[in-house]
């Protein structure tokens, strides 16, 4: 497939992590004892009186982050996603969203290309259960470039935020001095068929997309949308104005995700044609994730034939 | 310990003011849960009119000492307390649970001064203590974090996950005082899900465990003094308490855990509650 160097996003939040500790004494990691897996065990050798690991408890985790965040320390609870955002999905909402407090909730295991686990590991609901919480900001990103980069803007900003990452090595989409800005997208390609949309590990598929496309002689323009809540809703509706078709990549579920927010937008702003693409409303299985993203037709090759045949019924 | 008669008397005078608000409260809202307000007044009258280190004028004062009321619903007594103390005026208790309020149905730590921490969903309370506590332990400060639960905390999973850790990293900063009043929304815990034996659990869990008549106001203040003292483990208080104590037709009834007393049975509570306050 690719190239190109890569990283597990886990990683690049590590080493920053650790840069941050150095410069903002508040910040406190929270474990679920899996530091080893988030890269968090880095920061814990070097702050250890910074880190608490609270067991296999992700309720108590998320509940000690709201008590820690009330003392004026800004508390980083790491975990997968399936057990953030489900096990602890009432201590997120009611005493942290709810209660506005500046707790971050930092996971790894985003989408069914944590593959071999399985289902019961693969969080294909989090970023709609998250993003339907009101005073949430929801990251996403795509690359360790933006990994490092979001996290940092991710610590500066205030309030509840939740913060999702892959499993798996990803190509390095971006330069090491490229700027991000939560809550504004970053057009990596232009193009006026086709505006594609993009959260995650999805964005390295949709650029491999754009390039079959344009050998088709389709034009793509490509937004990584990194920040799901907020949308930018100005690169929406900028991209909109050339392009008669919006197609949205996630792993995640195409109900209540990226795809779900940007049909909203839509159908608040402007009727658009919008495409999702990603998982589609199944349980998955396991297995290596190039199979699973090939089943459900999540491939790059899968979504220029999908943006294609869209295309065509459109005219 | 002995104490000063006029420190006793005081104190019980709060918790009949504590208790009499409440009724009245709860009877103008037209709902709330008297029953678990009315069993927490004494211990919510030794907190805020003895033992806690709070400033009323300066509610965020990084350096006071922290209250949860993890039985959220409880809140009526709560409100009662912090309007007593001076957080805001004794009127503004009238806006109970209706539209625009500060005082919300269940705790809402960003409406209403005082209130240290959003409660409501049982079983978080101690754990957000827990957080509080190791927050302490972090920014050097001193000081102390008290969380009050009830039976329905103590079903909940999440509160022996909180418990466990408090014991294991010996937060002893963090006081628990459980209002067991073993009566629920659907009856009583010994028919619906016993919590006993409480000490022998909570000892496990690598607490020490004092169990007083969460009624007797010198019993109150002798076990908060032994509690803040613990320097090696968080210390639990089990308040043996009965639900809607102080109003004779409330007494251990858990029908009136959810219910709002119309007005014949909010005049004769506050009759019964004025009458005591007399003897």
């Amino acid at each position: 497939m690719s190239d190109r160097p890569k990283m597990i996003q886990r990683a690049a939040f590590g080493d920053a992590l650790v840069e941050l500790g150095e410069q903002n004494p508040n910040i406190v990691v929270l474990d679920a004892d899996i530091s080893s897996s988030l890269y968090t065990v880095r920061f814990a050798k070097r702050f250890p009186e910074r880190h608490i690991n609270f067991g296999v408890a992700e309720q108590n985790m998320l509940i000690g982050a709201a008590g820690l965040a009330t003392t004026g320390l800004l508390p980083l609870a790491c975990t997968y996603a399936t057990f953030a955002t489900m096990r602890a999905c009432e201590q997120i909402r009611s005493f942290i969203c709810y209660a506005k407090l500046n707790v971050k909730i930092v996971c790894s295991h985003g989408g069914i290309e944590v593959g071999w686990d399985g289902p019961t590991h693969q969080a294909t609901e989090d970023v709609a259960i998250m993003r339907s919480m009101p005073n949430m900001t929801v990251v996403v990103p795509a690359d360790p470039v933006g990994t490092a980069a979001l996290i940092r803007q991710v610590v500066d900003h205030v309030g509840p935020t939740y913060f999702r990452m892959g499993r798996n090595p990803v190509p390095f989409i971006y330069d090491k001095d490229q700027q991000f800005t939560i809550g504004k997208a970053v057009q990596l390609r232009e193009g006026e068929d086709v505006t594609l949309v993009a959260m995650g590990v999805m964005v390295y598929v949709a650029l491999e997309a754009a390039e079959l496309l344009a050998r088709r002689g389709i034009q793509a323009c490509l937004l990584d949308m990194h920040t799901v809540k907020p949308l930018d809703g100005e690169a929406l509706l900028a991209a909109a104005k050339s392009a008669p078709l919006i197609a949205t990549l996630e792993d995640h579920n195409i109900i209540g995700g990226l795809g779900g927010a940007v049909a909203e937008f839509f159908s608040a702003h402007k009727p658009m044609s919008v495409l999702r693409i990603g998982v589609p409303d199944v349980f998955a299985e396991s297995g290596d994730p190039a199979s699973l993203f090939h089943k459900y037709a999540m491939d790059a090759p899968s979504v220029a034939d999908r943006v294609e045949n869209a295309l065509k019924k459109l005219k | 310990m002995v104490y000063d008669l006029g420190l006793l008397s005081t104190l019980r005078h709060k918790a009949n003011q504590i208790r009499q608000e409440s009724i009245r409260m709860i009877a103008a809202a037209g709902s709330g849960h008297p029953g678990g307000a009315l069993s927490e007044a004494d211990i919510l009258a030794a907190l805020y009119f003895h033992f806690l280190q709070i400033d009323p004028h300066n509610p965020q004062w990084p350096d006071r000492d922290r209250f949860i009321l993890s039985k959220g619903h409880a809140c009526a007594g709560l409100y009662a307390a912090l309007a007593i103390r001076g957080y805001f005026p004794v009127e503004t208790l009238a806006t109970f649970r209706k539209f625009g309020s500060i005082l919300q149905g269940h705790p809402d730590m960003t409406k209403t001064p005082g209130v240290d921490m959003t409660g409501g969903p049982l079983g978080n309370g101690l754990g957000a203590g827990v957080g509080m506590a190791i927050g302490a332990r972090i920014t050097g400060r001193k000081f102390r974090v008290f969380v009050l639960i009830g039976d329905g905390d103590a079903q909940e999973g999440c509160t022996w996950e909180a418990s466990m850790l408090a014991g294991f990293h010996k937060l002893s900063n963090l006081v628990c005082i459980y209002d067991y009043n073993h009566s629920q929304v659907d009856g009583s815990t010994y028919e619906i899900l016993s919590l006993d034996p409480v000490v022998e659990k909570w000892q496990s869990f690598n607490w020490v465990v004092r169990v007083i008549d969460g009624h007797d106001m010198g019993q109150i203040l002798d076990a908060l003094s032994w509690a803040i003292e613990s320097r090696d483990s968080p210390a639990l208080i089990v308040a043996r308490t009965i639900k809607g104590k102080g109003v004779s037709f409330m007494e251990d009834q858990a029908a009136w855990h959810g219910k709002a007393p119309n007005k014949e049975q909010a005049e004769q509570a506050l009759k019964e509650l004025m009458q005591e306050e007399m003897t």
